[in-house]
């Protein structure tokens, strides 16, 4: 089985801090990691791999130059081999214009079976582009898959996760599936990996590469355009009650019935 | 513009295979190029009878002039209408209005006529109605190609889904087939009231930016929103409207995936996005069972219990309960705190809440920042002081 996963290189969104005067953000010193869905994913990608022998699992991604080092750590988390997709024409991308890019990316990879990609990335948390790219390479799509449970005879029976439980869904390969954190625990890197993931050499296509025009990418190519961004107005300060705890709880009590709260 | 050449087409289908955008399909032997064509040029350059031609013309725009109305998805499990399609409605009734244009749902399922007239209750002018045994429980591909077919021939010029498991499923779904953009999980929309154009706001970072995305030229404007942002209409009995069938056809492979079984989730039901107090605890409780003195304090102000991702994460309770940006978003009148320190992704869950109650050890914990009311303290002694007082309150008023 040939598996293709998506990942994206994300700024830690745990570390962003916001600063207490101005109340904007703190970018600066943030630092870039595997997007956590994207690790769910490829740890399917590789579990399902060491149990099918002579199966392959290639990652792709799209992004800056740096997103290489995202990329290292894929290899050295056990991926076979890795393809980069940057361009300054891939730059102010929308999420359509993400899967276009990332859909031609993947044609020029040739036959797979299966692709597996993170449901969401935590610095957009649209959730978009698994289906999208899914829609463009005319496969089927599941989101939200909490469990693969059975590979067999071209086929995929997974749960996918709602709000109040789940559905067992089976689907036929070449499918597109999108990973929650509920999958599996991501592996960690080993030493060996490591070694070996920096003598890998990590294939970066622009947009010729992979057969799109530059107006067929990025920002020129994204139907959506941010009008503008801002902060929202901070909330005021509240009060801090003061007190044994009694007294705590008693003032609490009476401000939240004065105010007809309870 | 890019153009088949009827005669030429031999129905090989390679321009079906390299098309970046999915805009080509085979009508029989005919390869047929659809709205999301972008005019790349790919198709051009692949077909072997030169039977493809490009035009150079102005870069296509879409006729956003032939798009009016504005739709909701309606979204139903089990016969029932989502809270989140009511809340559309009365969002989509405030566009609508503003556009001075009709309020539209879209409605998919198995023997729901029953929901026809809940929908003119809560806003509806029109109700487009696909009745079908393929779509009695949601499925990518049928609700997809349904909802597609509707959009294309009826031509709305909004577009608007519920941000649930299935509203960020379908979405992105419909957006590439119409060819157009769609904006994630916004919790505020808005007219242009210049151009009419909708302005659709959403958070990012974890909702210390917000960003206001508009789709100039290209339509329908689509836009998934959070469950329990939007405030649900007044429901008018009275109130009556233009029933539309829809009549999708399902051929063999229309249909890729088979939805085996449905398994509800055991846990008690959790409808936080309903609740009007919220009892949530995070790392500080220290191990599942403080969630039953949450509950205590719960049931006593009437509410339900929520939880940190903090929480889920460490398996003392199910993800159904998280509050956050990868859990759900609430807004009760009262949200307490406890033992949450307040990550920014908790707050983006949570901070529209009407009053917020902190409950924490660590004085510097970022919730307070954010609360109406704080209390430093461990949170064993200072719920059941709370309960206590409750308890005086209520003999008080008896």
């Amino acid at each position: 089985m040939r598996i293709i996963v998506c990942a994206k290189q994300v700024p830690d969104t745990n570390e962003v801090k916001i600063d207490p005067v101005k109340g904007t953000l703190i970018r600066e010193g943030v630092p870039s990691i595997l997007n956590p869905d994207d690790a769910n994913a490829l740890e399917a990608a590789l579990t399902i791999r060491d149990q099918n022998p002579g199966s392959t699992v290639s990652v792709i991604s799209m992004g800056p130059p740096q997103a290489m080092y995202m990329l290292r750590e894929c290899l050295a988390m056990g991926a076979d081999d890795a393809y980069l997709l940057s361009s300054r024409a891939f730059g102010g991308a929308d999420t359509c214009a993400t899967s276009t890019t990332l859909a031609a990316g993947i044609r020029k990879l040739g036959k797979f079976d299966l692709i597996i990609g993170g449901r969401q990335a935590i610095d957009g948390d649209t959730a978009q582009v698994g289906p999208q790219l899914a829609q463009r390479l005319g496969i089927p799509v599941v989101t939200y898959v909490q469990k693969i449970r059975e590979i067999k005879d071209g086929k995929v029976i997974v749960e996918r996760q709602l709000e109040d439980g789940f559905e067992v869904i089976e689907v036929k390969m070449p499918c597109m599936l999108t990973a929650v954190k509920e999958l599996n625990t991501p592996r960690y890197m080993t030493i060996g990996r490591i070694e070996e993931a920096f003598t890998k050499t990590i294939t970066v296509w622009n947009e010729n590469d992979v057969g799109l025009r530059p107006e067929s990418c990025g920002l020129k190519a994204s139907p959506t355009q941010v009008m503008r961004s801002f902060t929202p107005p901070p909330k005021g300060k509240g009060e801090m009650l003061t007190g044994t705890i009694p007294e705590m709880a008693a003032a609490l009590v009476k401000k939240l019935s004065e105010k007809h709260v309870i | 513009m890019v153009n088949v050449i009827a005669e030429k087409c031999r129905g090989c289908t390679k321009c079906v295979k390299a098309c970046p955008f999915s805009a080509i399909t085979m009508e029989g032997k005919l390869a047929v190029i659809g709205p999301s064509c972008t005019n790349c040029g790919v198709c051009v350059d692949v077909c072997p009878f030169n039977a493809i031609e490009k035009t150079d013309e102005e870069t296509r725009t879409v006729d956003i002039s032939a798009y009016h109305d504005v739709w909701v998805f309606a979204e139903q499990r089990d016969g029932k209408l989502m809270g989140v399609s009511i809340e559309l409605l009365g969002e989509g009734r405030k566009l609508a209005n503003d556009i001075g244009c009709k309020l539209c749902a879209v409605l998919c399922g198995e023997n729901v006529d029953h929901l026809i007239d809940e929908l003119f209750a809560y806003g509806a002018d029109k109700v487009y109605y696909a009745n079908k045994p393929e779509l009695k429980t949601y499925n990518t591909d049928a609700y997809t190609k349904t909802i597609y077919e509707a959009i294309a021939k009826y031509k709305p010029e909004i577009v608007l889904l519920g941000a649930t498991h299935i509203g960020r499923d379908l979405g992105p779904c419909l957006a590439v087939k119409c060819g157009t953009g769609l904006t994630a999980d916004c919790t505020k929309l808005d007219i242009d009231p210049e151009d009419k154009k909708l302005m659709q706001t959403r958070p990012a970072f974890g909702g210390n930016l917000m960003a206001t995305i508009v789709c100039p030229r290209h339509r329908p404007q689509m836009s998934t929103v959070r469950p329990g942002v939007m405030a649900k209409p007044q429901r008018d009995d009275s109130r009556k409207g233009e029933v539309i069938m829809l009549n999708p056809v399902f051929k063999e492979g229309d249909i890729r995936t088979k939805v085996l079984e449905i398994v509800k989730s055991v846990t008690e039901h959790v409808s936080l996005t309903d609740a009007d107090v919220i009892v949530s605890g995070g790392r500080g409780l220290g191990g599942p069972e403080g969630f039953d003195l949450l509950r205590q304090l719960a049931k006593k102000l009437g509410g339900v219990i929520g939880a940190s991702r903090a929480a889920v994460d460490s398996g003392w309770i199910d993800h159904a309960y998280q509050v956050g940006q990868t859990g759900t978003t609430v807004k009760p009148k009262l949200y307490i705190a406890c033992g949450i320190s307040g990550a920014i992704q908790h707050l983006a869950g949570m901070q529209e809440s009407g009053y917020i109650v902190a409950i924490n050890k660590n004085e510097n914990a970022p919730i307070f920042e954010i609360a109406d009311y704080g209390i430093v303290g461990d949170l064993y002694k200072v719920i059941p002081a709370i309960i206590e007082e409750l308890d005086k309150l209520e003999a008080s008023v008896v």
